[in-house]
């Protein structure tokens, strides 16, 4: 499955580096459940149950969109995307506690062949939006739960569209910053 | 907020992309030079004899052997803040600092001296040396973690080392146009002391501000 995918996601990645929202929407769509099995697989391998499986999906995506810049057009998405993963799920694995057996390959074997991994219902990271600067909180929860546009939430908050945007990316940053140090 | 919905709002922060790791590191270095540079004018001042010694060249190469540790130190940070990035043969190029040094040793060892050995080595301002060194590099340290920080290096500490390395080689840059001791070996045994202690920083601060 690397092969095909790969390619799938450089294109993607490379249409929404020049301003394609819908591209890296499809994009995250399509990498959340291979990230998912990984972290799954790694959590099983460490003895640990799946269902922190989530926690770590979403901490995986926040740091993919958050240092997406570092990934270099010239080169193939998936190594990018499988390193930051094998990153993420050995810290997250050594906040537990655990001894660490992340395989190279736990995120790049995982077979199209398995059930699609669904999420399972676990304590993600709507419980940390409460820790955010409220205009932050505000935001996130207008876009992300409420499924409103930069323009709505700009208009419902009496913000500007710039403003939605800064208090949208550094929420995000926020966020990801809470579960790194959590 | 289950993880379809933070997909919504990473998508709709799709056009909020910082500017690459090397960017950010030129600039924060940029900053950082002039004020490391300003520290050494208004407090020790360039050295009396700047233009005559421009034409010794143990004097000169000074410049060389510290821009050889900084300058692969900048480019081998930059590549490592990419996450899938080895280090594999890259880490050679930290070998040219000491490559040069050991060969300037040598060569100066090979001329008669008017000075022993020891004398050149302890020069005259081996503590100013030292310290000074060391506090030029904080500023530039500092402009270099927060640049990093922009990137996603598997190895913080490793990172954090490499901005050390700079910073410290930029600052006896800096400091190169103080010191009038220009022996080889007294650079191996003082700016060494210096780089060392910062490079021990760089790694102490790179653990904990390069994670991501």
């Amino acid at each position: 499955m690397r092969g095909r995918d790969d390619e799938e996601w450089t294109d993607l990645m490379r249409s929404a580096n020049a301003g394609d929202g819908a591209a890296y929407h499809r994009l995250l769509k399509s990498i959340t459940p291979v990230l998912r099995a990984g972290a799954r697989q790694g959590l099983s391998r460490a003895g640990q149950p799946p269902d922190q499986a989530e926690d770590i999906v979403q901490d995986i995506l926040l740091a993919v969109h958050l240092k997406r810049h570092t990934w270099d057009a010239e080169a193939p998405f998936a190594p990018w995307l499988f390193a930051i993963a094998r990153n993420k799920l050995i810290d997250a694995l050594r906040k537990r506690g655990r001894r660490i057996f992340v395989d190279i390959d736990d995120f790049s074997e995982t077979l199209p062949s398995e059930p699609p991994a669904e999420p399972l219902p676990s304590v993600d990271i709507a419980s940390h939006l409460g820790d955010l600067a409220p205009r932050q909180r505000d935001v996130l929860q207008s876009i992300a739960v409420e499924n409103a546009s930069i323009r709505q939430t700009a208009e419902k908050l009496s913000m500007t569209e710039g403003n939605v945007r800064v208090a949208l990316h550094r929420g995000l940053a926020s966020l990801a910053a809470i579960l790194r140090e959590d | 907020m289950d993880t379809d919905r933070l997909l919504l709002a990473l998508a709709a922060d799709n056009d909020h992309r910082p500017q690459p790791v090397r960017t950010q590191l030129a600039v924060a270095l940029l900053v950082a030079l002039p004020v490391a540079a300003a520290m050494m004018l208004v407090t020790i001042g360039l050295r009396p004899d700047f233009m005559a010694a421009m034409r010794n060249p143990f004097f000169d190469l000074k410049f060389v052997i510290t821009l050889a540790l900084a300058i692969p130190a900048i480019v081998i940070s930059v590549h490592l803040s990419r996450p899938e990035a080895v280090l594999g043969r890259w880490v050679w190029m930290l070998l040219l600092a000491p490559f040069i040094l050991v060969g300037a040793i040598i060569a100066e060892m090979m001329m008669p001296q008017r000075s022993p050995m020891m004398t050149r080595m302890m020069g005259k301002g081996a503590m100013l040396c030292t310290a000074a060194i060391s506090l030029l590099s904080l500023p530039i340290l500092a402009a270099a973690l927060w640049a990093l920080r922009q990137g996603a290096p598997t190895r913080p500490a490793f990172v954090g080392a490499l901005a050390g390395l700079m910073s410290s080689g930029l600052a006896a840059t800096v400091y190169a146009t103080h010191c009038t001791d220009d022996s080889p070996l007294f650079v191996a045994v003082w700016y060494t002391i210096a780089t060392t202690a910062v490079t021990a920083l760089g790694a102490f601060a790179g653990s904990r501000v390069l994670r991501y």
